[in-house]
């Protein structure tokens, strides 16, 4: 047994005291607690449920005007337009089947989406306002503004809606908007409660999802008094909205409606780029859709057909696809031999139409091979075999930073969503991800812009300006936000010698200027608008043996998607460069034929900045341009709004 | 029974504990929280969805952990309470230096199933500690200045770490807990006293700097005293709280509107609802009768915890329990005189009855500390 000390005794009798005494103060507190209850809930109850009852302090929120969108010389790319709706309050209407039963006899309601609101009124709480009908028309608004005593808990309402008036030209760079779903709430840490309010839009794609804290602005409130039927008695104090910032962008209507145009129902993307601001002048992906459709929730039907296209209409391919840059990359490996003096401009390498290493052979497109080369013919005639000599000389490492400096395995910066970097590879990059050691082969791949390269159409642009330019050249999308410019920094010098890019440029110039050249036949024939630029052809299949010795299979008689992707970049004038350009044409086939004509017509329009005059084409196919623009459309003018359908 | 076990005045082992648990503590902690699934079920529209749902499994975790801790020796527990304090003070400084670093307020610490509030530990870790150093101390020197000091810094400490979270409401909370223990250990009246009058200097200060250039709050902490002193300064602004509240607990009158018929929290005039408010809905649904009953849940709590505590001969369980009946005192008497009106809204839960997954997973922790005292207490006759 345990003998307690003394002082172990005083000690509890201590604890003990103290004990009594807190709980004799604690109680006394928890008396004033209970005499505070009594009083507010008994004493006081009647006046207090008379405040409850009778004159409720509520809160409106006034949702801000969303930010209107511009081209560069203010043309409305996306506006907001007067909507108006009914919705409806559950606890009002007493009987809510009844109501939209009563409403279906004044406008034309059928019974599913009746249906489909009281499915929605099931999950809310009955004091939320419903969307029941959106975007009536003005006679049926004011019917059942009308008949609105007959209705109860039916609420008429003018509310703005979100409206693309230049429906397909941009609905992959501006996107659009959609009702706020739990996936757009459950994304944010803290959501705002105008993000609840019934009908609220909020982006979903596009620059709209992007940068929608800025085109959203804040909402206001309104602070009213309401009796027990929820009339507003008076408004007690009002803090207005403050409207989204509107945004113009670089971007031009025309060019950019050309563009689509051009590109017709072919799974493509092009680029046009200012290259001295970085100012993009069209950024255009094909197929497109309307993205009107998707304001009010898009149906099912129209929804799948989108996802089932398998030209991929909802991607917009001009930031996101990645794409081999086939021979568009041979100015890159050419300027990093250059810069090394690992090649120079008069030597001369031989192409007997395959080049091989160890066992395995490399094939040049032209089968008999182009003879000798140098490093100007070499771009002129986008010879192979003299990219396999020198990509073996410089090795990946030089050929991948030269790359970089071009801005190519980087993600540009850009306020869009899901935009690729491309992939430039490098022998630690091909160990850690296929933990394979790096092969010549595989340089000699990369060497014409196959293998693991991968590029995006916005980013061959920007190679291409830089090229042009000289300078580390960035895009540019915004040009104001609430007519503030945005910054627009100087590029520096990319530090290539001006010899070397002289060389190249020769190159680039002669592809397009001269016989034999790849893109002799797309050629501007008005000199002082000359362009300079380069075919790509990308392989998107391992061509076998078998079928080298049998001949390789022409793309027509490929399925689509074996064929090959076509690609075209080039900048104009080409002494005195103002744009470059890039277009892919996804299984287009070869560069020459699929991409280079789309190039050369955006460019003409993107100099002209109107339909170009006949003579700025060669005279051999004036005839055919003429004829061509029989079916041309006229210059793109801003459609008078169209009335979506109901919701 | 016990005069025929011959280790009756032995701490129980095995499955015999069970036996030993505080059972009505146990039930008392059951009813509350019970009471505060069917608020939180009704705040959320009538849905177990978001709150009622995860706080039922929030419980169910901390029961396990009162039980576990309960179970566990309270020898062991004495054994790791200084770590247990040092670990939180690291914790502390650990989510104010990570809050410098976001550019942000940060309270807490992402457990992945639980946000842990370290300062929610550090209102029973500073408990604990003080509970250790006075059953290490001789009782004749505990009101000597020197042994008085260090108590002070061992409590005060943490507290500034906690108020420059910034959360005042909780700072308070770990003083008055501390100053309990120092309280119930004996410590010369005269000190508390003292104190008393400190405070009230410093609640002078405090008025008397307001715009000067030594202002010693923030303004918004100003207006929310304004506001207390005087509801009707302006009724749609900061005091809005305190007048919806009043309305929600003067409207449920003696009998109450009923479960979910409370319109104040339904038309979403209650701010907080589920957090420190929900006092305000279970008034407007139960009335008189609801609250008057959760208040004397509440103190039957208490009854438990201090009569385990003045039947314990071991010092430690003993200032353990009665400092940890403190804090449970402070945190439900500050809740329901803040939401009624009597003290300034500060930012305490109303304890097993808020929505909040730390607070209650701590309480519930210090609950077990409390059956782990009362389980392991030294028993018979001395």
């Amino acid at each position: 047994m345990i003998i307690p000390s003394k002082s172990a005794k005083e000690k509890n009798r201590r604890i003990t005291r103290r004990s009594l005494m807190l709980g004799g103060i604690q109680l006394a507190v928890v008396g004033v607690l209970g005499v505070r209850m009594r009083q507010l809930q008994v004493t006081q109850s009647d006046s207090y449920r008379l405040l409850a009852e009778e004159n409720r302090i509520n809160v409106q929120l006034i949702p801000p005007d969303r930010g209107l969108i511009f081209d560069r010389l203010g043309k409305p790319i996306a506006e907001n337009k007067p909507n108006y709706r009914i919705v409806l309050i559950r606890e009002q209407a007493q009987d809510p089947a009844n109501v939209l039963a009563e409403l279906a006899k004044i406008i034309d309601f059928p019974e599913d989406k009746q249906a489909d609101v009281l499915k929605k009124m099931k999950r809310n709480s009955a004091f939320v306002k419903i969307p029941v009908v959106e975007n009536l028309d003005w006679s049926d608004f004011a019917r059942i503004s009308a008949n609105a005593p007959a209705l109860p808990g039916i609420i008429p309402e003018v509310g703005l809606n979100r409206n693309y008036p230049q429906p397909e030209d941009f609905t992959h760079v501006v996107g659009y908007v959609g009702p706020v779903s739990d996936r757009d709430l459950s994304g944010l840490e803290n959501p705002e409660p105008i993000l609840q309010f019934p009908g609220f839009q909020y982006g979903k794609t596009g620059l709209e999802v992007k940068i929608e804290d800025t085109l959203r602005g804040t909402a206001g409130t309104s602070q009213v008094e309401v009796n027990s039927s929820g009339r507003v008695i008076r408004e007690l104090s009002r803090k207005d909205a403050v409207n989204g910032a509107d945004i113009q962008l670089t971007l031009d209507s025309d060019l950019q409606h050309y563009a689509s145009y051009r590109m017709g129902d072919q799974s493509a993307a092009a680029v046009v780029m200012d290259v001295h601001s970085g100012n993009i002048r069209a950024l255009a992906s094909s197929p497109s859709f309307d993205p009107n459709k998707f304001i009010f929730g898009i149906s099912t039907t129209d929804w799948n057909g989108l996802l089932n296209n398998e030209y991929r209409p909802l991607a917009d391919k001009t930031i996101s696809g990645a794409y081999p840059p086939g021979s568009t990359f041979k100015m890159v490996v050419a300027l990093a031999a250059l810069e090394e003096g690992l090649v120079d401009a008069e030597e001369e390498i031989f192409c007997p139409g395959h080049f091989d290493l160890g066992n395995r052979r490399f094939h040049c497109w032209k089968r008999g091979g182009h003879g000798r080369m140098n490093l100007s013919d070499s771009l002129k005639e986008s010879c192979d075999v003299f990219y396999y000599e020198i990509s073996q000389r410089i090795g990946i490492e030089k050929i991948t930073a030269m790359a970089k400096r071009f801005g190519l395995g980087a993600r540009p910066d850009l306020p869009l969503p899901a935009i690729t970097g491309g992939l430039m590879p490098t022998k630690q990059w091909k160990q850690t991800n296929y933990n394979e050691a790096w092969r010549k082969g595989d340089t000699i791949n990369s060497a014409i812009g196959q293998g693991f390269v991968l590029s995006s159409p916005v980013q061959l642009a920007i190679m291409t300006a830089r090229l042009a330019s000289g300078r580390a050249i960035t895009p540019r999308l915004i040009q104001r936000i609430n007519g503030v410019p945005t910054p627009l920094e100087y590029a520096d010098p990319l530090g290539i010698s001006d010899a070397d890019f002289a060389l190249v440029r020769e190159g680039m110039f002669r592809v397009n200027n001269e016989t034999r050249g790849t893109a002799y036949a797309t050629r501007i024939a008005e000199t002082t608008m000359a362009m300079a630029g380069k075919t790509g052809t990308s392989q998107v299949r391992q061509i076998s043996l078998a079928e080298r010795a049998t001949g390789v299979i022409k793309n027509e008689d490929l399925p689509w998607e074996h064929r090959d992707h076509a690609l075209f970049v080039g900048y104009a004038p080409y002494d005195k460069p103002r744009f470059a350009i890039s277009v892919v044409v996804e299984h287009g086939g070869s560069g020459s034929a699929a991409a280079a004509p789309i190039a050369r017509d955006i460019m003409l329009r993107a100099l002209y900045e109107t339909q170009p005059p006949i003579s700025a084409f060669p005279r051999e196919i004036r005839d055919e341009m003429l004829e061509q623009r029989q079916n041309e459309p006229p210059p793109n003018v801003v459609a008078p709004t169209p009335r979506s359908d109901r919701a | 029974m016990s005069f025929m076990d011959p280790n009756a005045n032995l701490p129980p082992t095995g499955l015999k504990k069970i036996l030993y648990v505080n059972w009505p503590l146990v039930l008392l902690i059951f009813a509350v929280s019970g009471f505060g699934f069917l608020m939180l079920y009704s705040v959320a529209g009538g849905s177990f969805t978001p709150w009622a749902r995860p706080q039922m499994e929030r419980f169910a975790i901390g029961i396990v952990i009162m039980f576990i801790v309960g179970f566990t020796p309270i020898s062991f527990w004495r054994s790791i309470t200084a770590l247990t304090y040092g670990v939180g003070m690291l914790l502390l400084v650990f989510v104010l230096i990570a809050g410098d670093i976001n550019k942000g307020a940060q309270r807490w610490i992402d457990l992945g199933f639980i946000n842990l509030q370290p300062s929610e530990v550090m209102k029973i870790a500073v408990v604990m500690v003080l509970a250790l150093y006075y059953d290490w101390l001789p009782p004749e020197k505990v009101s000597r200045p020197v042994w008085v000091f260090i108590p002070l810094v061992l409590i005060l400490s943490p507290a500034a770490f906690v108020f420059f979270q910034p959360d005042l409401g909780t700072a308070i909370l770990i003083i008055l807990s501390g100053g309990v223990v120092m309280f119930l250990a004996g410590v010369s009246l005269w000190y508390f006293s003292a104190a008393l009058s400190a405070v009230a200097a410093i609640v002078l200060a405090i008025f008397q700097s307001r715009g000067t250039g030594w202002q010693l709050l923030n303004d918004y902490q100003y207006r929310r005293i304004d506001t207390f002193l005087d509801p009707s300064l302006d009724p749609l602004g900061a005091s809005y709280h305190i007048t919806q509240a009043s309305i929600a607990l003067g409207s449920g009158g003696v009998s109450g509107r009923g479960f979910m018929q409370g319109t104040q929290s339904r038309l979403g005039f209650l701010p907080e609802k589920q957090t420190d408010f929900i006092f305000t809905t279970l008034a407007e649904e139960f009335g008189y009768v609801g609250t008057t009953l959760l208040l004397v849940m509440y103190v039957l709590i208490m009854v438990f915890c201090i009569s385990s505590a003045l039947n314990n001969r071991n010092r430690y369980a003993a200032l353990l329990t009665g400092g940890i009946a403190a804090t449970f005192f402070f945190f439900f008497a500050v809740n329901m005189a803040m939401v009624m009106g009597l003290v300034p809204v500060v930012g305490v839960p109303l304890p097993l009855v808020s929505y909040g997954g730390s607070a209650m997973l701590v309480l519930l922790g210090a609950f077990g500390l409390v059956q782990s005292a009362h389980i392991h207490r030294p028993q018979g006759v001395l």
